[in-house]
């Protein structure tokens, strides 16, 4: 074979491709209308038929599945929520993204958590001792019980929600959404992404799945509900 | 069982990683069939992943379509690949990637070492990758002086054990909870933090040992390895899927990350997404979702590595696009479904397949990549019974079976094929030629009716002299497992001509020679 390095590597792979597709020019570009003709999307959107109360449910059911911690609250109570959940694994450090909603923290800060928010200083050393991380997330999906960040102000980078070993996660109920093909055209590709479905996990021991790995051990979820929840279900 | 020893890789004449002095699938699955031990674990977890799957994919009413889309997703893309590389390239370069293309392993390799070394570090954290185990990457950096530490679970239960992987998803398949505890008690304190004292056999106290050894190693090596299971060509977007969080940690913490990508992971758009990360998990771990997703674009300010290469493979995979009947071994996404439905597979365990790829996609795609001049490689195509179920589960469905067929024939009669982008015309593999002969025999005896006849009555002629299996050294072995069947006392075109002559037609009254 001849002994081929960088860029001609490069020349050289492209010509196996295009010999290989029995043609010695570059393919033309494929049209979305080429992609649409070789590709059947006779797929299901969702599942089910499900109102915004199902759904959310099914969100609820699926990530407790997974063994993430899921509590559901309304507006008024998340933030005593929030510092219950950091009382009762009893936090004292907890570290939030720059672009947190202030009141969030509120009960937490008067229960004497220090609030740490992050900054570019931050190592991944400090944040290993930080107790928990709270945050608020892109979207939901209901099917598969996953949580999408998006390195938005209110999740921030990605270390933060890695290194701590307890997360706690906010979901506003506009954010849920049934399906993966509900959820892709809400994201934007290029930002960083984490996709979380409970708590780090493994399957490596005869093939059984085990809980707590690497990433955060304790995964809890905070379920706001809508104020129209609210009122059909009170409490 | 004790594992090999003979851990390390070397690269044959066109630059595969290929594990040296290996015996032929027959040879291996022999010794392999005799391990109780192994065949009990395999059996055990191939067993209870194989009855999940079946659960988590009854919960989708339109998983045909999924199954269908996804293969057609592949099969639109491998048609227009040196398109949807160059617009991968250009995209990864805008978002601030670097890409650099490797025809082989040994450039694939020579390129890493050289990324690393101008870092300056000389330890790396990897996160489980098909495409660095196929090249022998962790040998390669080894002797250029570079530690590269393992951290899925498996990979490290390996690694540790220095032993090789068994199986796609879980590389330590083939060792039970005890044997891992035994392993991380000997070995952790030779690779860095020892293991807990006292510690047990229960998995969660075997993944805490992992996550105390690893975690320093994380927050403190400023080099990651990775590779993907897809690559969104319009955005430039790597996707990588895992469970433990390991994964994360190697794609976020270090400074500079290096990934290693087969050409054939790209699909055109992020909307593609949405048919394999429904598919691939619960083909490959039965869940609906596996824990965590990560995907990144490039380089973000502020946010995950500040320096990231992309190294696109070939290594044979341009060869395999070029059989128009082996290539839809391409569209796999390594989900292991088919290892875990095959009776095989679970009797052999993955090290007689003898490569980074065991089981049923392993015994179609190892023969391509690398060719079939090797006798271990030319033996994997017939590492099967045909009996389906690879095909039946597979979620980009590729006909597992028919491309062993079409392998089995290039291996008996050779033929063209193209190797390292080169076409050339390769003989029957060695070992073969009684078999290659005898199908010549048939063939011109079968094209030739008086001869095909004058030999059917001389076979039921002397039928009393017939032995029940084959003395010749290579038809021998076919007989080893198996009878030779009876030759009828008459063939059926004697039956045909006395049945016609003496009685009525009246067909299915009585049958020829005895026979169903």
């Amino acid at each position: 074979m001849t002994n081929t390095t960088g860029s001609s590597s490069r020349a050289e792979i492209l010509r196996r491709v295009r010999q290989a597709l029995g043609t010695t020019t570059a393919t033309a570009a494929p049209t979305p209308e080429d992609i649409a003709r070789d590709v059947p999307r006779d797929y299901a959107t969702t599942h089910a038929t499900r109102t915004p109360l199902q759904t959310a449910d099914l969100l609820a059911e699926h990530l407790a599945d997974y063994r993430a911690h899921v509590h559901r609250t309304d507006a008024a109570g998340l933030a005593a929520t929030i510092a219950r959940l950091l009382t009762e694994r009893g936090s004292r450090t907890a570290v939030v993204p720059a672009g947190l909603p202030g009141d969030w923290l509120t009960d937490a800060r008067a229960l004497d958590v220090d609030v740490v928010t992050d900054h570019p200083g931050l190592t991944p050393v400090e944040l290993d001792a930080v107790d928990s991380v709270v945050t608020g997330c892109a979207l939901a999906i209901a099917e598969t019980g996953t949580i999408v960040l998006d390195a938005s102000p209110d999740q921030g980078r990605r270390a933060l929600t890695l290194v701590p070993d307890h997360h706690i996660c906010v979901i506003r109920p506009e954010q849920i959404v049934e399906s993966l093909p509900q959820a892709l055209p809400r994201l934007t590709p290029t930002r960083p992404q984490t996709w979380i479905s409970g708590p780090s996990a493994t399957s490596d021991i005869e093939l059984d799945r085990v809980e707590g790995v690497h990433g955060p051990r304790t995964l809890e979820v905070v379920m706001v509900a809508s104020d129209a929840q609210v009122t059909d279900f009170p409490g | 069982m004790n594992p090999p020893s003979t851990s390390q890789e070397s690269q044959t004449g066109h630059g595969t990683g290929v594990f040296v002095g290996l015996p032929s699938f027959p040879v291996a699955a022999r010794e392999s069939t005799r391990d109780g031990q192994l065949r009990a674990n395999l059996r055990h977890a191939t067993h209870t992943i194989r009855a999940k799957r079946a659960v988590a994919i009854g919960e989708l009413s339109d998983w045909g379509e999924l199954r269908a889309a996804g293969a057609a997703i592949k099969d639109h893309t491998l048609a227009h690949l040196d398109h949807y590389l160059q617009q991968l390239e250009q995209a990864v370069t805008a978002a601030g990637g670097h890409v650099h293309w490797a025809a082989d392993a040994d450039e694939a390799n020579r390129i890493v070492t050289d990324l690393v070394h101008a870092t300056g570090e000389t330890e790396v954290v990897k996160v489980k990758s098909m495409a660095t185990q196929e090249i022998g990457l962790n040998e390669a950096l080894a002797a250029q002086g570079i530690r590269a530490y393992e951290t899925d679970l498996a990979e490290l239960i390996v690694q540790l054990g220095d032993d090789r992987p068994s199986h796609i998803l879980v590389p330590a398949i083939h060792k039970n909870r005890a044997e891992i505890r035994d392993i991380f008690r000997t070995q952790m304190a030779a690779w860095g933090r020892p293991a807990p004292q006292g510690l047990s056999d229960e998995p969660a106290a075997l993944a805490e040992a992992a996550r105390l050894h690893l975690r320093q190693k994380f927050l403190h090596t400023k080099v990651g390895i990775s590779g993907a299971n897809f690559m969104v060509a319009d955005t430039g977007t790597l996707v990588v899927l895992e469970s433990e969080g390991n994964g994360r940690m190697c794609l976020t913490l270090p400074e500079t990350l290096i990934s290693v990508v087969g050409i054939e992971k790209i699909v055109p758009t992020f909307r593609d997404l949405e048919v394999f990360l429904q598919t691939l998990p619960r083909s490959s771990t039965a869940e609906r979702m596996n824990p965590y997703t990560t995907m990144w674009t490039g380089t973000t300010d502020g946010d995950g590595p500040k320096t990231f290469h992309l190294v696109l493979l070939d290594n044979g995979r341009t060869d395999t696009l070029a059989d128009t009947v082996g290539r839809q071994a391409l569209r796999c996404i390594r989900c292991s479904a088919c290892l875990n439905v095959c009776p095989v597979y679970e009797r052999a365990g993955g090290h007689a397949y003898g490569s980074a790829y065991p089981g049923p996609i392993g015994a179609i795609l190892t023969p391509q990549l690398r060719g079939t001049a090797t006798e271990l490689d030319a033996s994997l195509p017939y590492a099967s019974s045909l009996c389906g179920a690879c095909y039946d589960v597979c979620p980009v469905a590729i006909d597992i079976p028919d491309i062993l067929v079409h392998l089995r024939q290039r291996v008996v009669q050779g033929g063209p094929v193209t190797q390292a982008g080169q076409r050339v015309t390769i003989k029957p593999a060695r070992g073969h030629t009684t078999e290659h002969a005898a199908i010549r025999a048939s063939r011109y005896a079968m094209g030739r009716p008086a001869a095909w006849a004058a030999a059917q009555r001389l076979a039921t002629g002397t039928r009393k002299l017939h032995p029940r299996s084959l003395p010749i050294r290579t038809a021998k072995a076919w007989t080893d497992t198996r009878t030779l069947p009876q030759v009828p006392d008459q063939t059926f075109r004697q039956w045909w001509k006395q049945h016609t002559k003496n009685t009525n037609p009246d067909p299915g009254s009585t049958t020829p020679g005895g026979a169903r």
